[in-house]
């Protein structure tokens, strides 16, 4: 079966834009608009030169040597921790201010939890001298002040969502309201592969720049260009969707999607919407979320706030209900004791997203030759409180 | 005959609709309000289903669905609630909801028990009109409910067309680039809108709402319209109120006087 969104915006059952009447106009003029001006050699030649010269793309394929030999396999860990910013996020708020320029926008909003996304969407802002206003929980502005002042240095204003469980989803809620309030002038950057129709493939797309890179080096390295497995964390889920990308439809490759199973899968402190969710519409699109029987959206919880959202994009609902991708939900302590070892075996200290990937070599099979490609999405800096918290090193 | 194309027919300006959240301020309260907002005078009352996430509503509506998912309300107590209501009150009754409850609940056995209790018509704001035709449409119609669509400032004249061709009942005119309740007057711009939609003829009576908050705001939108929708305003009203029926009383009294 091949993956590929449909004309509507469905992966199969999960996509789409439920959207209010308000919000129709900008999603309609995105979903008319943006694969044209993408395609465009203007669009092309700009996105190609900053993932270059700003992002500092190609992200390097680097040979785990350590790791490889504690596991007995092969592994490869895509470094997008070296991006600009420290994680994947950039990727996509570059692709997508070039895109808002071009749509003549004058104002840019976005969503953050653990605030990676809104140091991306801040930092590309600045770049380009737009405005920017980035929608944070009041929780996590309090759980991540390094990174509100990093949006701060950056001339970006950060505004509290205090409604709700004011954390990552009722950011977004905030920005969906915002982006109501100024429909014409505004451009709403997502972060994730989440949303009405075409969020979730847009951005897929832009992130796909991982999986394509992955392609080139590892024939140069390998002299193959699929890997056997490759892992990701999932919260929205746009760095697996990004090392996915060209794979989804290379059946021979293994794709291992790794959720925050926080204090374990059945505590009720969790984030494993794969096993957790039931089908449902949360931010403008069907896909599988965490909820009560009364179709209200629950808390999620886990260690890292950038996986601590309900729900999943429709692409990764997609993958797991057609068996495409394998789900693996790695708990808290797990990802911290995951986070250390990388650092003592490698040198490299992940962000606790990532952390959760690297668990996963524990939790899945594979044969001593295997080739493992990890996409290492981001960096640990912005996690040092919350290891200094944990301690146990 | 709906309820709704009945009024409609009857009346032909100056009709108030009254939002309320279901479970709110107190679980039980949902019957004596319905019932003191039609002793009151208005002609339409809006039920609100509350939800965890309502991306279309102000902070003042959040609040109260926040308010109301802590007392306890949910699809099958509103359900239960409503059962016999009709005995009661005559008004046409839309109830307003996000559709994620809805679909958890059963789409089709939401139908049912709306038919079942005397519901006239839904207004869903995330379910647009294309997902709508394709998966909704005749389950309404099958139940006699009328879905009711929103238009914006944005909404294209060819859109207002295509809305006013499916609609049935009345069009919901969102007031301005806004979430409810978002502000008090009425600019010079919302007023061309207001106008502009006036002048299209369309075959639907059009309804204002959000940002419709007093006997000022209720007269100017009912000279461009068949009338008004007040929702922010009237839950703030009560949220506190220690005499609901006179709270009530005075309220909808002050919005219908005529300056």
């Amino acid at each position: 079966m091949m993956i590929k969104v449909d004309e509507k915006g469905f992966y199969g059952n999960f996509g789409g834009a439920y959207i209010p009447e308000m919000l129709y106009p900008n999603v309609e003029e995105l979903r008319e608009n943006w694969e044209a001006i993408v395609a465009s050699p203007t669009y092309q030649e700009e996105f190609q030169s900053l993932l270059k010269d700003f992002v500092g793309r190609p992200t390097p394929l680097y040979f785990a040597n350590r790791l490889s030999e504690s596991f007995g396999a092969k592994i490869y860990l895509k470094r997008e921790d070296l991006c600009h910013t420290g994680a994947h996020k950039v990727n996509n708020t570059v692709g997508q201010i070039i895109l808002a320029k071009k749509l003549g926008k004058k104002r840019i909003i976005a969503e953050t939890g653990a605030g990676q996304h809104g140091v991306a969407t801040a930092t590309v802002c600045a770049l380009m001298g737009m405005d920017c206003t980035i929608y944070m929980g009041e929780l996590d502005i309090k759980r991540q002040r390094p990174n509100v002042e990093r949006m701060r240095i950056l001339g970006a204003k950060v505004v509290p969502a205090i409604s709700g469980s004011k954390t990552l989803k009722d950011a977004t809620n905030e920005a969906m309201r915002a982006w109501i309030s100024d429909p014409v002038g505004t451009h709403y950057i997502i972060g994730s592969v989440v949303g009405p129709h075409p969020y979730p493939e847009m951005v897929a797309r832009f992130q796909s720049v991982i999986s394509e890179e992955i392609k080139w080096q590892l024939l140069s390295k390998e002299g193959r260009e699929n890997p056997d497995v490759v892992i990701a964390c999932v919260g929205g889920g746009s760095n697996a969707a990004g090392a996915f990308y060209h794979y989804y439809n290379e059946p021979s490759v293994r794709l291992v999607a790794v959720e925050a199973a926080g204090l374990g899968i059945h505590s009720g402190k969790s984030a494993a919407t794969s096993v957790l969710g039931k089908s449902g519409i949360l931010h403008g699109s069907k896909t599988l979320l965490m909820q009560t029987e009364d179709g209200q959206v629950v808390e999620p919880h886990s260690i890292s706030a950038g996986l601590d959202y309900p729900g999943i994009g429709p692409v990764h609902a997609h993958l797991h209900e057609i068996g495409r991708a394998e789900f693996v939900g790695v708990e808290d302590e797990d990802a911290m004791k995951a986070g250390i070892f990388l650092s003592r075996t490698e040198g490299i200290i992940p962000a606790i997203e990532t952390a959760h990937a690297i668990h996963a070599l524990h939790q899945i099979e594979f044969n001593a030759d295997d080739l493992i490609v990890i996409n290492l999405s981001g960096r640990g800096d912005k996690d040092l409180e919350t290891y200094i918290h944990w301690g146990n090193y | 005959m709906n309820r709704i194309n009945y009024l409609f027919q009857t009346k032909k300006e100056r009709i108030l609709s009254i939002y309320v959240t279901a479970g709110f301020p107190k679980l039980e309260d949902t019957i004596p309000v319905l019932e003191a907002i039609q002793a009151a005078g208005a002609d339409i009352i809006e039920i609100g289903l509350p939800y965890s996430d309502p991306i279309a509503d102000g902070p003042t509506i959040q609040e109260s669905n926040t308010i109301a998912l802590a007392n306890g309300m949910s699809i099958k107590k509103i359900f239960s609630q409503l059962l016999g209501f009709r005995a009661k009150i005559h008004l046409p009754v839309v109830l307003m909801g996000y559709l994620n409850p809805i679909i958890q609940y059963g789409v089709e056995e939401f139908c049912k028990k709306c038919k079942e209790v005397g519901i006239d018509g839904l207004i869903l704001p995330d379910l647009p009109m294309s997902h709508y035709l394709e998966e909704y449409k005749e389950l309404f119609e099958r139940y006699g409910l009328f879905n009711i669509f929103l238009i914006s400032p944005q909404t294209s004249e060819k859109r207002i067309l295509e809305v006013d061709q499916h609609s049935n009942g009345f069009i919901y005119m969102v007031s301005s680039h806004a979430i409810t309740g978002a502000k008090a007057e009425i600019s010079p711009e919302q007023e061309q809108y207001f106008e502009r939609v006036a002048g299209m003829n369309l075959s639907n009576p059009r309804l204002i709402g959000f940002g419709i908050s007093d006997a000022a705001t209720f007269q100017l939108a009912s000279s461009y319209s068949q009338g008004a929708i007040i929702g922010s305003a009237f839950i703030k009203h009560i949220t506190n109120s220690t005499a609901i029926p006179e709270d009530i009383q005075s309220f909808i009294q002050a919005v219908l006087v005529k300056e």
